[in-house]
């Protein structure tokens, strides 16, 4: 019941602020609008269409994954932190509710930017190129993963904004961690490429077929296997998040 | 009924909140004094849950406060004057605290037409004054129809009508029943408000009597309160925390 009551809570806090509904706009409509433009320029037949088509995801997930920080140090820069434990002093019970919340509404949205964008780019190719469909061999997956994975980058967003509680800090890691370190990881550690979120958005979920790119690539996770490295960089965002907030002072 | 016990609380080498114990009991306004940099607000804090003591304990109704299960219901708490989101409405952001310990969504319209925000209610709360923030904090302690409330220097920064307000308030709600404890280091405004008092310097207990009591053996309520608190002011000066 509790528990409950906290979701709700947090819902309400999370509909009521304009630059939620703003950010997330933004979040469809850049994914689209990529996918549009994939979808009329395309001339190459033998090229993963899908794939390109969800190119917008990659940037897409900034803002998701910046909503995610947001919410939670918004709290801390304001003080509605106090407002809130003194809701829900089980601190444990706050971010698990606001994961939640806030999971469910971004795999929502990522859905729907997913889905609308591989439309969009299925529906208006031409140069004689034949439109996937989502019945084709590993076209539905590739879409809901990618669709999935603006939860799972929010998540991560949640959980670091819950262990840094600034916000200009807290978004310098997220992008350092989902964009930047992935260039230097590419020069030095070859393997260690395919766990990087950016390389599994686009060489293992977003992708209808394995990436193969001969010796110059290292062996990319399988569709399931990144949806699931994903999914741990967030659980462990989280958790750590959560031991942190029942730990410190508030 | 608030109860600390021993209450401790260390920030590195400073100790903020020493062996604190008092009882605050209801029926009457509890006014909290002491110089500032006291350890009047982190016992506030400590009363909340917010901050973990290093030693004792504080019970709120019989009850640490982490173990209450709708905590707005049975004490409210304002401890800032801007403890909610600048982007967020003033109904927005009580209805998400009443959904947060099931307390009815009519509460919310009952506690803003109690505090005078009604008009301002759909407004973002970012652009109100210090007085109308206030007043939101007050909404927001009312909400649970709490028999405990907690005030941390409820009358900062307002109008003297806004000052007048607020002790009618407290008043009233002392003589409901409700236990009220008010934080403050403007003696004048305990004088007029409270009818019992506690007194820390250096986050130890100086006293813990009436207004009637601690003005009896001094020129007024002010005068006792300097020859009570005047060790710990110098030190106060020199170590101040917050």
């Amino acid at each position: 019941m509790t528990t409950i009551a906290a979701a709700r809570m947090e819902w309400i806090k999370l509909r009521s602020l304009r630059s939620t509904w703003w950010t997330l706009a933004v979040t469809v409509a850049g994914t689209v609008g990529i996918g549009l433009a994939v979808g009329l320029n395309s001339k190459d037949a033998a090229a993963d269409l899908t794939n390109n088509a969800l190119a917008g995801v990659v940037p897409g997930l900034l803002l998701t994954g910046v909503l995610g920080v947001l919410t939670m140090t918004s709290e801390y820069s304001s003080g509605t932190i106090r407002a809130t434990l003194a809701v829900v002093p089980r601190r444990g019970v706050v971010l698990a509710a606001k994961a939640a919340v806030f999971g469910v509404v971004t795999l929502i949205v990522g859905e729907v930017a997913a889905f609308t964008a591989f439309l969009a780019a299925a529906t208006t190719v031409r140069h004689g190129i034949t439109a996937p469909a989502l019945s084709d061999p590993g076209v539905l997956r590739a879409v809901m993963l990618s669709g999935a994975a603006f939860c799972l980058i929010g998540l991560l967003g949640l959980g670091l904004g819950a262990i840094i509680r600034h916000s200009a800090a807290a978004v310098g890691v997220l992008v350092a961690g989902v964009y930047v370190v992935v260039q230097v990881i590419g020069f030095f550690a070859h393997s260690a490429a395919a766990y990087m979120p950016i390389l599994i958005l686009e060489n293992s979920l977003s992708t209808t077929r394995p990436v193969t790119c001969g010796a110059s690539c290292p062996d990319f996770l399988s569709a399931w296997a990144g949806l699931g490295m994903l999914s741990l960089y967030a659980v462990i965002a989280l958790v750590a998040g959560g031991w942190l907030l029942a730990r410190r002072d508030a | 009924m608030i109860e600390a016990q021993n209450l401790t609380r260390r920030y590195g080498r400073t100790v903020a909140v020493d062996s604190l114990s008092f009882d605050v009991r209801p029926g009457s306004v509890t006014g909290f004094l002491g110089p500032n940099g006291s350890g009047k607000s982190t016992t506030m804090r400590l009363i909340l849950g917010l901050d973990r003591p290093d030693a004792g304990q504080v019970r709120v109704g019989g009850r640490r406060y982490r173990e209450l299960r709708w905590p707005l219901r049975e004490v409210g708490a304002m401890l800032e004057a801007k403890a909610f989101h600048p982007g967020r409405s003033a109904r927005s952001h009580l209805a998400a605290l009443a959904a947060g310990n099931a307390i009815p969504r009519t509460r919310v319209d009952e506690v803003l037409d109690l505090v005078g925000l009604t008009s301002a209610a759909g407004r973002r709360a970012g652009k109100f004054s210090l007085g109308m923030g206030q007043r939101l904090g007050v909404a927001a302690a009312l909400l649970g129809d709490p028999a405990v409330l907690l005030l941390d220097e409820p009358v900062n920064g307002l109008d003297p009508e806004g000052v007048r307000w607020i002790r009618n308030l407290l008043t009233s709600l002392a003589a409901q029943g409700r236990t009220v404890f008010v934080s403050s280091h403007l003696i004048s405004e305990m004088a007029l408000t409270a009818e019992r008092l506690v007194v820390i310097g250096r986050g130890r207990l100086l006293a813990n009597t009436t207004v009637a009591e601690l003005s009896a053996g001094a020129a007024s309520l002010e005068a006792a309160f300097f020859r009570l608190t005047g060790d710990s002011v110098e030190y106060a000066a020199k170590e101040t925390t917050s």
